[in-house]
């Protein structure tokens, strides 16, 4: 008797372990050959030459990540791409926080202007790239029409490899803007209403308000927004392809661009799975540094 | 009075910042309705002196615009799909089925949202690549590359998991009694009631699907397989510098969907991405 339940309490014990990795191995198939097998598959390509169309891939060793280090180009993809997140994320930043401190409270027409601000964000990339292409036209776009009325003269923008940066950034901080509303809007609804009542009551003047008490408690969702946004500059991809294609004279070459051109149009695959773990490395950093930072800091709900 | 003439000012703020965002929309459906001519008029000319509408009709003409939105929509439905079957079988394992490795899985799968999407697509290009030669429905140019590779979600898991957690276990113990199986109360209970959790992810995951451009731009080749986005870059090339009203008409059909569906679920929008950080 007690050997019979034993042997039916495992069998319903097999069945549940069973169920379990059935129940895995939908997801667990795809993230295998679209995912970690890629990343084994990349560190291995990373140390061949092999330029796809041209035969075979021949094993150089750490040879690709020498060459990488001591190219120009890659060095300037790194630059471009610091300026492009330098330029964009503190001001997009600043304004985002300033335009949800105005949004969070009892304001009238506040859906239409969260409507407003949130617009760009949901649009593709693709679609405002285009826009803007328009917006920046050398000789009939409104942007130099809008410079020519403060009496500034005109700017090649994309054509011109001093601007086409400043134009992308600048088109970046408003499609992105409205992301950032959203998270520090939520932030702001999270700090306790009891201490603004408390600091009133001691006296601080809005400033003092500011400093002592949104600032500090909101500290948490700026290092959030921040390592998210630095993350997300260094995988900026589309606008750069739709707008300018790296150029002028690769002054909008960013990383990925980069990526894409030696290992798409170049096919070097070796060279690319290189920097593709370069970038990997640089993003795994950064993910590092947030959550130490924030480790001690942040708490979950 | 001082708090008065304070709100004005921050309306007066908040004026000048919603013009600043919605300016670009505006300009482009305005030079979508113009006539060549007007296009480059100078200075611009925000209301055309007649509306153009036959620019919609061209630009939707001037290339297989019909075929990219029929692809589109399909991949973006297909792969919301896929993801919430994959995301909701794997979620319930880790939520509510115990089997040995369990904890290790799930965190060789939390793990895989630190991979950055770049660092994948030359091996996943190399992968489907040789699929091609097993069957070329499996390779290069095909559905099939547009959307397996993306119909399961390490974050989807994440996200339903915490959702499932929080039903009681006096659920299933009913449910068990009343002679449902696992997949049955999976289907039957968990998932109804986890709606919110499988809203926020059909809809980023729809988003998301619908705007991406970097794996599509790679893996696509001929015409028939572009997608919205892709299609729109291909239009650019072809209609270059010139058809500037057909170019923003064909933006605006392509904005459209997505601003529709926006305005339609704004709160889940903007209470999604407040409550889990979704990247874009």
């Amino acid at each position: 008797m007690a050997l019979f339940s034993t042997s039916t309490q495992q069998r319903r014990k097999w069945g549940e372990w069973l169920t379990g990795y059935a129940f895995l191995a939908p997801s667990f198939i795809i993230l295998a050959v679209f995912t970690y097998f890629p990343v084994a598959y990349a560190l291995g390509l990373s140390l061949f030459k092999w330029r796809i169309m041209r035969g075979e891939p021949t094993f150089n060793g750490l040879t690709n990540y020498e060459l990488l280090l001591t190219s120009e180009d890659f060095w300037q993809a790194i630059g471009n791409t610091i300026y492009f997140a330098v330029g964009s994320i503190p001001t997009n930043m600043a304004i985002a926080l300033g335009i949800a401190m105005l949004l969070n409270r009892e304001i009238q027409g506040r859906a239409i202007y969260r409507t407003a601000y949130f617009l760009p964000t949901v649009t593709s990339m693709v679609a405002v790239s285009v826009v803007w292409m328009w917006i920046y036209h050398p000789d009939v776009g409104l942007m130099n029409y809008l410079l020519n009325f403060f009496q500034i003269p005109a700017i090649r923008w994309l054509n011109d490899p001093r601007w086409a940066m400043p134009a992308l950034i600048l088109l970046g901080i408003w499609k992105g803007v409205g992301y950032n509303i959203i998270i520090y809007l939520a932030g702001l609804q999270n700090i306790p209403q009891h201490l603004y009542e408390a600091a009133q009551i001691d006296g601080a003047n809005r400033w003092q308000v500011f400093r002592n008490v949104t600032w500090p408690l909101l500290t948490p969702t700026t290092f959030l927004i921040l390592i998210m946004a630095v993350i997300n500059s260094f995988q900026a991809f589309t606008e750069f392809h739709v707008m300018t294609q790296g150029g002028p004279l690769g002054s909008t070459t960013v990383i990925v661009y980069y990526l894409y051109q030696q290992a798409f149009q170049q096919f070097n695959m070796g060279y690319g799975s290189a920097l593709a773990i370069v970038l990997f490395l640089i993003i795994l950093g950064l993910t590092l540094i947030q959550n130490k930072l924030l480790g001690a800091r942040v708490h979950y709900q | 009075m001082i708090k008065k003439l304070e709100l004005s000012l921050i309306h007066v703020f908040l004026i000048l910042g919603a013009v600043v965002m919605v300016m670009p929309f505006a300009w482009m459906i305005s030079t979508s309705l113009k006539s060549q001519n007007e296009v480059f008029s100078y200075p611009p000319q925000w209301i055309p002196n007649t509306l153009i509408w036959d620019n919609y009709v061209r630009a939707w003409q001037a290339a297989p615009f019909p075929r990219y939105f029929a692809n589109s929509i399909l991949i973006a439905l297909a792969v919301t799909v896929g993801t919430l079957i994959t995301s909701s079988l794997a979620a319930f394992a880790f939520a509510r089925i115990r089997f040995p490795g369990r904890d290790a899985l799930f965190a060789l799968y939390l793990s895989s949202m630190m991979i950055p999407h770049q660092m994948t697509i030359i091996p996943s290009f190399l992968v489907l690549r040789n699929l091609g030669d097993i069957s070329p429905a499996l390779g290069l140019d095909t559905y099939f590359a547009l959307i397996a590779p993306f119909i399961a979600s390490a974050f989807g898991v994440f996200l339903l998991r915490q959702s499932f957690l929080t039903l009681p276990n006096e659920l299933e113990d009913a449910a068990t009694l009343d002679g449902c199986g696992k997949l049955g109360f999976l289907w039957r209970i968990v998932i109804p009631l986890s709606r919110p959790a499988l809203a926020t992810l059909a809809l980023f995951t729809f988003m998301a699907n619908w705007n991406s451009y970097l794996w599509p731009l790679i893996v696509t080749n001929s015409n028939t397989m572009r997608t919205v986005q892709i299609g729109l870059r291909y239009f650019v090339g072809q209609e270059g510098n010139s058809q500037w009203s057909l170019l923003m008409a064909a933006a605006v059909f392509v904005t459209l969907p997505i601003v529709i569906v926006y305005l339609f679920v704004q709160k889940q929008f903007v209470q999604g991405i407040a409550g889990t950080g979704i990247k874009q």
